[in-house]
């Protein structure tokens, strides 16, 4: 605030600065006033790098012992060898004489120009062997400290008594079967249940800045990542969010878990100063429980992406792809012309080394297993075909590959439970002028890996969206010409046609630009987002048939609950008007919407894979009756209150109004004399006359208003 | 002068609430009256329901028969938009204010110009009191000049009109606007609402400020428009923070609330039933999709008493800047930045509507 600022709040305010006694007021004592920050122990980590200044000093210990004629020769053989490793200061070097004998004390002080040469310098001689009796010692003078600390004596470290951590799991066992969701909106990052019996979220917890960009959950719905200057948080917990672990990497940018949320890898770049330069990268991998970063990996933009140089300034997000599956135990890298592939245990790359591709574009891991599948496309003018090939990690065989005539592009898409791998390819026409597409379809656990072609229908079709079925056989494709495409289903399996793909149905001229399967399957949202504003059909696969048509005006959004029963839509800010969400129920009926103000962001927390057997859950499935008996008393005793409840609720309303309407009539009869004054004795009973007719009529309808609120009984 | 009568479906009425959600459509006809070549600004019954008068950014106001919408004249003599009107109980005089730097005084039936006040400043709200001797007229900031609420006295006869102000209140922040200032009960009272978002009363015998709305609870952005209650016991303000705010006239105590999604420009109260419209939209110089639908040009109807959102008249085609209610609340008018002054006649449908 500049004191231009104070004085006019203070103006506003009215108080006057030069009666105020600076003296009177009392500040809590200490520097923070008594508040305590949060981010205190962050800031202290942040400083203790640039503790002392001695940090580019290093001690070298057993010298051997030269007395004064020697000294120079000693001083020179040590220049030389340090002098190989780094810049030693003017006078950098200091070798102590005990001043009795004027023989060397067995070691010295190099001082060199940086801490990163004396850091260097240490590791690169440390052992160095002079002769067979002189092993260097060397250690950086900052550690000289800690090191004469060290107690002669070994001490067991005291066993810490074991405190039960936070049951991280607790929201799952919500006995109403609810949802976790979050919205971010305005300053304010907010999670909620999604309670749609209730018709309306109830909230769980809620903070104003609590992120500094954006907030993620993890794989398995167990943490909360928040990103900060400082690095990224996690938050979870039994009843409210609280901070579990706190990862250093300063101006994280991105995140990304790994798929059994062991790992979190942060990103960070750094635009260069100079814009010739590429942008400076920086990626670290966490442990997520224990906080301990397992690597971290540096370097210019260029070596984590495969746009030619100059071309993306960043990376492509995630940089690293984490192979399917619970166990997280290998991730890769794409960077021209090899795919790096690391495994966990030892944060090494397999075998050593990376895979050499030459001029790979794209890889894609299975959901499930540790496949890896990668395209290359056309090289030398169409004299070498473009290639799809699907390799096993960690042995890199490959076991299946596919030449491809003619390829424009490729696009891979995995079913969520690995067993069929899509590629949509696109090819040019003889004229290559235009290009049409296809699909090439894996079965990834049959025997010998067959493949699939699929053209459309009409094979010039523009594919604008393709999605799997999760766990299921089928996929959509949403293909032809805007603005009104046509919607197609096929299945891999049918029971007519166990061993072919072949299609479902055709739906004709949809608004429709984007698929949302629920997560369970069977159900699909065909979405109109941004140019259709927002259409939405809630169709059932099943049955082929359309639930409902609805429209959430403007959405640009879309996300299933992990358990496909709610569907939400969102209007975030980058449109200004609307803002806010939608939840629906999965054959699309609005439960409720809520409005916000610069709505930036809406996740439903996931939920981990069931335990139950495929063979369990087609039992429930079959038996649902006999559960769901219960569920709809109780949906039953709910909407039951509910009305009740919004009947009270009304009638108190009712009763209010009439109180302030009593109140107004009152005054009104009163102040009748002094009216008809003011109005030169007009006698105004003309006008009361009517005003009551008014009222009579007014009455009339709060009777026929109670009436319905009976009948709804 | 042009009539026309289109889009038969122009009112709709969702029963929000009910479970099978049914949809009242009343098949009223809306009247499209264009006379005005300008956005408009104001709108105003007078007390029998027969006479519309309406304002626009072109210098003429207009007077319509209310219940087919024929031109019946403009006053011609303002020299720059009209920001708005008030018609006497008796129908005979008209007072309008105007960005000329003038309000003027005009008799009804003839048209002619009776007297002209003159200010320094735009002239933004106009109000006669009760029995009609009195005006309040507010003034914008202007080159020095603040923003200030003005009472003049109304002579019986023409020729003895004088210019001079019986009372000048100044607003505490004198560079806001004033957008709106209406009588209290009994004249005792001036109610004012502007750019602040603070409602004040005023005393009118001693030009002291009695109450003003909490910071709390009252309007967040700039108050656009207020319409008092037939019996002034009540008022109703709407406000650029997308909300609409009902508070008693007396004690300024906040009654009820309603919230919309867009900019409220205009308020208008159902003498009839319990019913409050807000209209309002998307500035026009911020809508950037040519879909009408984006800019919710909706007059919204709210129930008064549960402020849920009953429907709303589509038609305009950019922003509702005036709203008012016939005083037999049988129908209602809407004027838009497009320039059309829309007339609602409601069919039972609309009578018969529950929630």
């Amino acid at each position: 605030m500049e004191v231009v600022d104070i004085d006019a709040r203070a103006a506003k305010l009215g108080i006057n600065w030069s009666q105020v006694n600076f003296d009177s007021i009392q500040l809590p004592p200490g520097e923070d006033f008594g508040i305590e920050s949060d981010d205190e122990a962050v800031y202290h980590d942040d400083q203790s790098e640039f503790d002392t200044g001695f940090g580019n000093i290093i001690v070298v210990d057993h010298l051997p012992v030269v007395p004064k004629e020697k000294f120079e020769k000693l001083e020179g053989v040590v220049k030389k060898i340090y002098n190989q490793l780094g810049v030693i200061k003017e006078n950098g070097l200091w070798m102590p004489v005990d001043p009795d004998t004027k023989m060397t004390l067995g070691y010295c002080f190099i001082e060199f120009n940086t801490p990163q040469e004396a850091q260097n310098a240490k590791e690169k001689s440390h052992g160095y062997k002079l002769d067979k009796s002189h092993i260097f010692a060397v250690n950086m003078f900052d550690d000289f400290d800690r090191l004469m600390n060290v107690r002669e004596e070994w001490e067991p470290p005291q066993a810490r008594p074991y405190v039960p951590g936070e049951n991280l799991q607790k929201w799952l066992t919500d006995d109403k079967a609810r949802d976790q969701l979050v919205i971010r909106s305005g300053p304010d990052t907010e999670v909620y249940w999604n309670d749609a019996r209730q018709k309306k979220p109830e909230p769980v917890h809620k903070r104003p800045y609590w992120t500094e960009s954006y907030v993620q959950w993890s794989p398995l719905g167990t943490y909360l990542v928040t990103l900060h200057k400082q690095g990224a948080a996690v938050w979870g917990g039994a009843d409210t969010f609280t901070r579990l672990m706190r990862y250093q990497h300063s101006m994280v940018k991105l995140v990304d878990f790994s798929p059994g949320e062991k790992y979190l890898v942060t990103y960070h770049s750094q635009e260069p100063s100079n814009p010739r330069d590429a942008s400076k990268v920086e990626i670290k991998v966490f442990d997520v429980r224990t906080g301990r970063m397992m690597r971290d990996f540096k370097g210019s933009a260029d070596e984590f992406s495969i746009g030619g140089p100059g071309g993306v300034a960043g990376a492509s997000w995630p940089v690293f792809r984490w192979a399917g599956g619970k166990d997280d135990k290998y991730f890769a890298k794409l960077s021209k012309n090899t795919i790096s592939v690391y495994e966990t245990e030892t944060f090494s790359l397999i075998d050593k080394k990376s895979m050499k591709v030459d001029n790979v574009v794209d890889i894609c891991w299975s959901p499930t297993d540790s496949i890896l599948s990668l395209f290359v496309p056309e090289q030398g003018g169409g004299n070498q075909p473009a290639k799809v090939a699907l390799v096993q990690i960690p042995s890199k065989v490959e076991l299946r590959q596919k030449n491809l005539f003619s390829v424009s592009d490729c696009k891979m898409y995995w079913q969520s439970s690995g067993e069929y791998l899509a590629v949509k390819v696109d090819r040019y026409t003889k004229t290559k002028k235009s290009t049409y597409s296809g699909f090439e379809l894996f079965r990834i656990k049959e025997r010998d890996i067959p493949i699939e072609v699929l053209e459309l229908d009409n094979k010039n079709d523009k594919i604008i969206a393709f999605a799997w079925e999760p766990k299921g056989h089928r996929f959509a494709v949403i293909h032809g010409d805007q603005p009104r495409p046509d919607v197609s289903f096929y299945s891999m399996k049918t029971t007519q046609n166990t061993g072919r793909v072949s299609k479902l149905a055709t739906l004709k001229a949809k608004q429709a630009n984007a698929l949302f399967w629920s997560p369970t399957g069977k159900y699909i949202i065909l979405a109109g987002l941004k140019g259709f504003n927002g259409q939405l059909e809630f169709f059932n696969v099943d049955e082929l048939e359309t639930m409902a048509t609805a429209e959430h005006f403007m959405a640009t959004d879309i996300e299933w609950d992990p358990t496909g029963r709610y569907v939400a839509t969102a209007v975030t800010s980058v449109h200004e008007m609307e803002n806010g969400f939608t939840i629906w129920s999965f054959n699309g009926i609005v439960i409720y919407r809520i409005l916000k103000d610069h709505f930036f962001q809406l996740a439903w927390r996931p939920r981990p894979p069931s335990f139950l057997t495929a063979e369990k859950e087609e039992e429930i499935a079959k038996n649902l009756k006999k559960y769901s008996k219960k569920y709809e008393a109780e949906d039953q005793d709910v909407s039951l209150l509910l009305s009740e409840q919004d009947r009270e609720k009304r009638k108190a309303l009712k009763e209010e109004w009439e109180k302030w309407v009593m109140q107004w009539k009152a005054l009104h009869e009163e102040e009748k004399l002094a009216r008809q004054n003011l109005r030169d004795g007009e006698v105004s009973d003309v006008e009361e006359d009517e005003y009551e007719a008014k009222e009579v009529e007014f009455e009339d309808l709060i009777d026929v208003t109670e009436e319905i609120v009976q009948e709804s009984m | 002068m042009t009539m026309e009568c289109v889009n038969p479906e122009g009112l709709r009425f969702n029963q929000m609430r009910s479970s099978s959600h049914q949809t009242l459509e009343t098949r009223m006809r809306p009247i499209l009256m264009k006379g005005h070549e300008r956005p408009l600004t104001f709108l105003r019954y007078n007390r029998d329901g027969d006479l519309l008068f309406s304002c626009a950014k072109d210098h003429t106001p207009t007077l319509w028969l209310a219940h087919n919408g024929e031109r019946l004249g403009t006053y011609r003599g303002h020299n720059g938009a009209v920001w708005c009107c008030d018609v006497s109980r008796d129908s005979s005089r008209l007072i309008t204010g105007s960005a000329d730097q003038t309000a003027k005084l005009w008799d009804v039936k003839s048209g002619k110009q009776l007297f002209t006040f003159n200010f320094g400043s735009s002239a933004r709200s106009v109000d006669f009191s009760v029995g009609d001797h009195l005006a309040v007229i507010t003034t914008d900031h202007f080159m020095g000049v603040s923003s200030a609420i003005h009472v003049k006295r109304i002579a019986e006869d023409p020729q003895d009109q004088v210019a001079d102000s019986v009372l000048v209140l100044q607003s505490p922040d004198g560079k806001k606007k004033i957008n709106r200032a209406v009588w209290g009960p009994l004249n005792q009272t001036i109610v004012s609402g502007g750019e602040d978002a603070v409602i004040r009363i005023w005393d009118t015998e001693t030009g002291k400020l009695l109450k003003q709305s909490d910071e709390q609870v009252g309007h967040k952005e700039a108050i656009t428009s207020l319409c008092k209650a037939a019996d002034d016991s009540h008022f109703l303000t709407g406000s650029h923070d997308k909300t609409a705010k009902l508070w008693d006239m007396r004690s300024l105590t906040l009654i009820k609330s309603y919230t919309t999604v867009v900019p409220v420009n205009a308020v208008a109260m159902s003498p009839l039933l319990n019913h409050v419209v807000l209209g309002g939209g998307q500035d026009a110089s911020t809508v950037t999709t040519t879909d009408h639908r984006a800019g919710k040009f909706e007059a919204k109807f709210y129930d008064t008493i549960l402020e849920e959102e009953i429907g709303g008249v589509k038609g305009h085609f950019g922003p509702i800047n005036a709203l008012a209610f016939n005083p037999d609340g049988k129908s209602f008018s809407s004027g838009g930045e497009d320039g059309y002054v829309r007339l609602h006649h409601f069919d039972s449908n609309y009578f018969n509507i529950r929630i």
